[in-house]
């Protein structure tokens, strides 16, 4: 028999090399030299049927503890709000799943349409006039934004807040090399980004990458540390959370020039840090700059409305070695799934979000009684307290007991051995936090 | 069709959220949200339907024949879909404890072995979104080993072939190595005089596909290895086109040292409408110090993150990678086993098939046997009735055909670039064939017909010109212009769509 992924019988396949005019499928691959035809079996477990799969995989996940199983606090980057199930139904059809990137606008009218008004539920959100398909992910559009400012302003140092995600920094320093940039960074203080030393920085540098809400939880200045960067001729940009937004400035209002964020907490599941997309989105300036795909209005031979893949030639398969980056695959169901998340949502909704999370931090701040890191500055859903004695004690202690308490601010910020970054959605209720206090108390 | 935002009505909203009798908390004035961003308000059955209208405007494999050169639109397995949605996976955090997520990092473990061996490596790192950000991440790996050895200033240059996808050039600049290209010769095989003239103790390395784009396997890897290594460089595979070796040829024993996977397209994540993706890189052992950190280890019983890895060149992207498609490749490789070389046999066997019925009617511009994929050439069409490429892709989908990729590679003129993949059984193939034979007679008889195509799609050819020109990237509310009373600016252009 056939693999049950293909089609093709004995008899259809003699017919094919008979058509061919071969005598057997080895001699189709006559071209490979002989000394490279790779010899008897790959080493790999034998095939398992659909049932066995199902058991095998089901056997892996059920050594995972997932959020359902433990009462989770944990965010620092990907959070665990509610995903509607009209997201699950509309990317689980098959015209979405199974198509690709829009090359042919006539046979891809709907993934089109959809990237179109992505683009706008993101300018919307971040007050932009242009954003892109989908990038990678929060730490990859932060890479991407160092290599639009580069070359929009032809400097060559980029300054990122210490506050920002360590995840993201990681990634730019990576990248950072490659692009021809230095990379500064500029330390906290007590949680937050002076506004002036950020100033001093940012002479000479080609951007500012800030996050709001940061790292931390805190709300930085931001319209501060936009006007810092501005002042000093440094691209400002905002890496934000866009389930904030319904109740955070938008960061076009406040004079930033690009938006960046990791999308996943709008519409995409945890799924052990991806897939997930992050989006970019800019001031229309830098439209001609901009990396990856971009669909744009127009209209067909009979006048009518329609939409295609537009400014092409920024890109790797038209410009080549000159494009403004490589990107060809991007993250467009993820980013689908964001905008049918935020359809659902609807600005009001969007907002109530927001304000829960807020609700819901200040309650637990006040409920486990534990000092704050940084009591001075507010916060949106995350906050980080100290626990006392060093947080992977408590963290250790706390699951023993069926409760994630956060995340251990240490693993990347020395001397902050008993910080505890902990993170509250609309998914957590007061008795949820009623019980971590009652466990961190312990 | 309207736009979800001309649909949306004040006062109508979709979601339902718990509500908490808790004091309201306020945001600081100075950072509060003044004018609420302007998203749809529909209620739950208007967005479901909304969706799913444009879900019916949208082409999948679901829907019919891809034959997409280069991107390998296979069969998505549905029960993929059912185990990367089992809690234990979909709903893990990335940062919880290793005790709580042994069952990921034993996939992720298990993975990084299978990819191991299906191109004979030594090493794996999952971490790369894309192949594209694989690409990078293999540049910059060579830029490290070579600094480890005292080189990297001196090893500024990268060769790409000129059949190779746009990603190769763009990621030698990203990774700032210069570009020098090496051209194609009369038998589809890399250039190797110009190699043994050029490729000296300023490269760094080469960046192919094999088989290339044009589908052919360079009869010449072993040479051109030779060639690199003897001048102490590094050979890149690309690995988009790696569906027609598996089981087959292994890239570690062609000569290559560094390698991406696709694994939408080899190991079948569903292509999303232009993602995700997941570019896993494998390397030979004097390249793993290099590896973006952290890396899966394990030995069987026990996996753990490795972080303490001193030469690494960091990270490429947050968190290991994409997890999701992790799950859905790992299932569909155990579905086949060591049988996936049946997959790749079967792969080529189709390509060839299309090949043989297809090429007395178009152009073939390199006389020999495929891979996976092939490229025709519709150049006598073009010179004998003025049909182009275009107009045979855009005529193909009145027969309810997907389009090859057309204008790709850039060496042949009017590319048509096929891949019907392993999946596709053999009457689907004899449609297409038949549909392709159509065409080419209605070029000569009736020549406006493919020009004026398609006919019967929800959009005529639209006017990419005028896209380009006004570029409107997003709603615009009250001052959206309406783009139906003014002219055409031009039409569909004549470029590379696909791969």
């Amino acid at each position: 028999m056939a693999h049950q992924y293909l089609s093709l019988t004995d008899a259809d396949r003699d017919g094919m090399l008979e058509a061919i005019g071969v005598s057997s499928v080895e001699d189709l691959f006559r071209d490979v030299p002989e000394a490279l035809r790779f010899q008897g079996e790959l080493d790999l477990e034998p095939a398992l049927s659909e049932p066995e799969l199902v058991a095998h995989l089901s056997e892996l996940a059920a050594r995972n503890v997932h959020a359902g199983q433990e009462l989770s606090f944990l965010g620092a980057g990907i959070y665990d709000h509610y995903v509607p199930a009209v997201v699950d139904a509309i990317l689980s059809r098959g015209e979405f799943l199974t198509a690709y990137t829009p090359y042919q606008p006539e046979m891809s009218q709907g993934t089109l349409q959809a990237i179109f008004e992505y683009q706008t539920a993101i300018c919307e959100l971040t007050g932009m006039d242009v954003s892109n398909a989908s990038g990678y992910d929060g730490p990859g559009v932060a890479a991407d934004a160092c290599y639009v400012a580069k070359h929009v302003t032809g400097r060559g140092k980029v300054v990122l807040c210490e506050t920002v995600n360590p995840q993201v920094r990681q990634v730019v320093k990576t990248y950072a090399p490659g692009f021809g940039v230095e990379v500064v960074e500029v330390a906290h203080r007590n949680g937050v980004t002076d506004a002036h030393e950020l100033q001093a920085a940012a002479q000479d540098a080609a951007c500012v990458i800030f996050a709001q809400p940061n790292f931390f939880g805190c709300l930085e200045a931001a319209p501060d540390l936009a006007a810092a960067a501005n002042d000093a001729g440094a691209l400002p940009v905002a890496y934000v959370d866009p389930v904030s937004l319904g109740v955070l400035e938008a960061p076009g209002a406040y004079g930033c020039a690009i938006a960046i964020g990791e999308g996943q907490g709008a519409g995409n599941y945890q799924a052990y840090g991806g897939p997930h997309y992050g989006f970019i989105a800019a001031r229309r300036d830098f439209i001609r700059r901009m990396p990856g795909r971009i669909v744009g209005e127009t209209t067909d031979m009979a006048g009518e409305r329609g939409y295609v893949l537009t400014l092409q030639t920024r890109e790797q398969h038209i410009r080549r070695e000159k494009a403004t980056h490589n990107i060809t695959t991007n993250q467009t169901l993820l980013a689908l799934g964001g905008l049918i998340h935020l359809s659902w949502l609807g600005p009001q909704g969007l907002r109530d979000v927001g304000e829960t999370c807020l609700a819901l931090a200040e309650y637990a701040k006040e409920r486990l009684d534990l000092p704050l890191v940084f009591p001075e500055h507010a916060t949106f859903k995350e906050f980080a307290v100290h626990a006392g004695r060093p947080a992977d004690d408590v963290i250790r202690a706390a699951r023993e007991q069926g409760v994630h308490p956060g995340y251990a601010l240490r693993r990347d910020y020395q001397g902050m051995e008993d910080a505890l970054l902990v993170c509250v959605t609309e998914k957590r209720t007061p008795a949820d936090i009623d019980r971590l206090a009652e466990v961190l108390a312990a | 069709m309207k736009l979800i935002y001309e649909k949306s009505k004040a006062g109508r909203r979709a979601s339902t959220l718990p509500h908490y009798d808790l004091p309201k908390a306020e945001v600081p004035e100075e950072l509060r949200r003044k004018r609420a961003p302007r998203l749809p308000e529909l209620s739950e059955p208007e967005v479901v339907r909304h969706f799913s209208a444009l879900a019916t405007r949208t082409f999948g494999i679901d829907t019919g024949f891809y034959p997409l050169g280069s991107c390998t639109m296979k069969h998505n397995p549905r029960v993929n879909e059912r185990l990367v949605n089992l809690p234990g996976f979909r709903d893990l955090h990335p940062l919880q404890d290793e005790d709580g997520a042994q069952g990921a990092l034993e996939l992720m473990w298990r993975l990084q072995e299978i990819l191991a061996e299906v191109v004979g490596l030594d090493a794996v790192s999952l971490q790369p979104a894309a192949g594209s950000q694989g690409e990078l991440t293999g540049l910059m790996l060579m830029r490290a080993y070579f600094a480890d050895r005292g080189e990297s200033d001196r090893r500024a240059n990268v060769f790409v072939a000129d059949t190779a996808h746009g990603t190769n050039p763009a990621s030698v600049t990203m990774a700032g190595f210069k570009l020098q290209k090496v051209g194609t010769d009369e038998r589809g095989n890399l250039d190797l005089e110009f190699l043994r003239a050029n490729v000296n103790d300023e490269t760094a390395g080469l960046m192919l596909t094999n088989p290339s784009t044009l589908g052919l396997f360079d009869e010449s890897i072993e040479e051109v290895a030779r060639i690199f290594h003897d001048a102490g460089a590094l050979l890149y595979y690309d690995g988009a086109n790696l569906n027609a070796v598996c089981g087959i040829s292994r890239p570690g024993d062609m000569g290559f040292d560094i390698v991406h996977y696709n694994l939408h397209k080899t190991f079948s994540q569903p292509h999303g409408g232009g993602g995700p993706g997941a570019g896993p890189i494998a390397v030979r052992g004097i390249l793993e110090p290099f590896l973006p950190v952290p890396v899966v280890a394990g030995n069987g019983e026990r996996y753990r993150f490795d972080y303490d890895r001193p030469k690494t060149i960091g990270k490429v992207r947050g968190f290991y990678g994409p997890f999701g498609v992790f799950v859905r490749s790992y299932a569909f490789i155990r579905s086949y086993g060591p049988g996936l070389r049946e997959m790749s046999e079967a792969a080529v066997l189709n390509a060839n098939y299309l090949l043989a019925r297809l090429k007395g009617t178009y152009d073939l511009p390199f006389e020999r046997l495929c891979m996976h994929e092939f490229v025709l050439s519709a150049r006598n069409l073009k010179r004998e009735h003025g049909v182009s490429a275009l107009d045979v892709a855009k005529r193909l989908m009145d027969y309810g055909y997907h389009p090859p990729t057309i204008y790709f590679p850039l060496i042949v003129p009017e590319a048509l670039m096929i891949e019907p993949t392993e999946t596709e059984p053999k009457e689907a193939l004899d449609g297409f064939i038949q549909a392709m034979h159509a065409i080419a007679r209605e070029a000569a008889e009736d020549p406006k017909l493919l020009k004026d195509a398609p006919h019967n799609r929800p959009v005529r050819r639209l006017d990419e010109v005028k896209a380009a020109k006004r570029a409107i990237v997003r709603y615009q509310f009250d001052e959206h212009p309406d783009m139906r009373g003014e002219p055409a600016e031009g039409e569909a252009v004549e470029a590379q769509k696909g791969a």
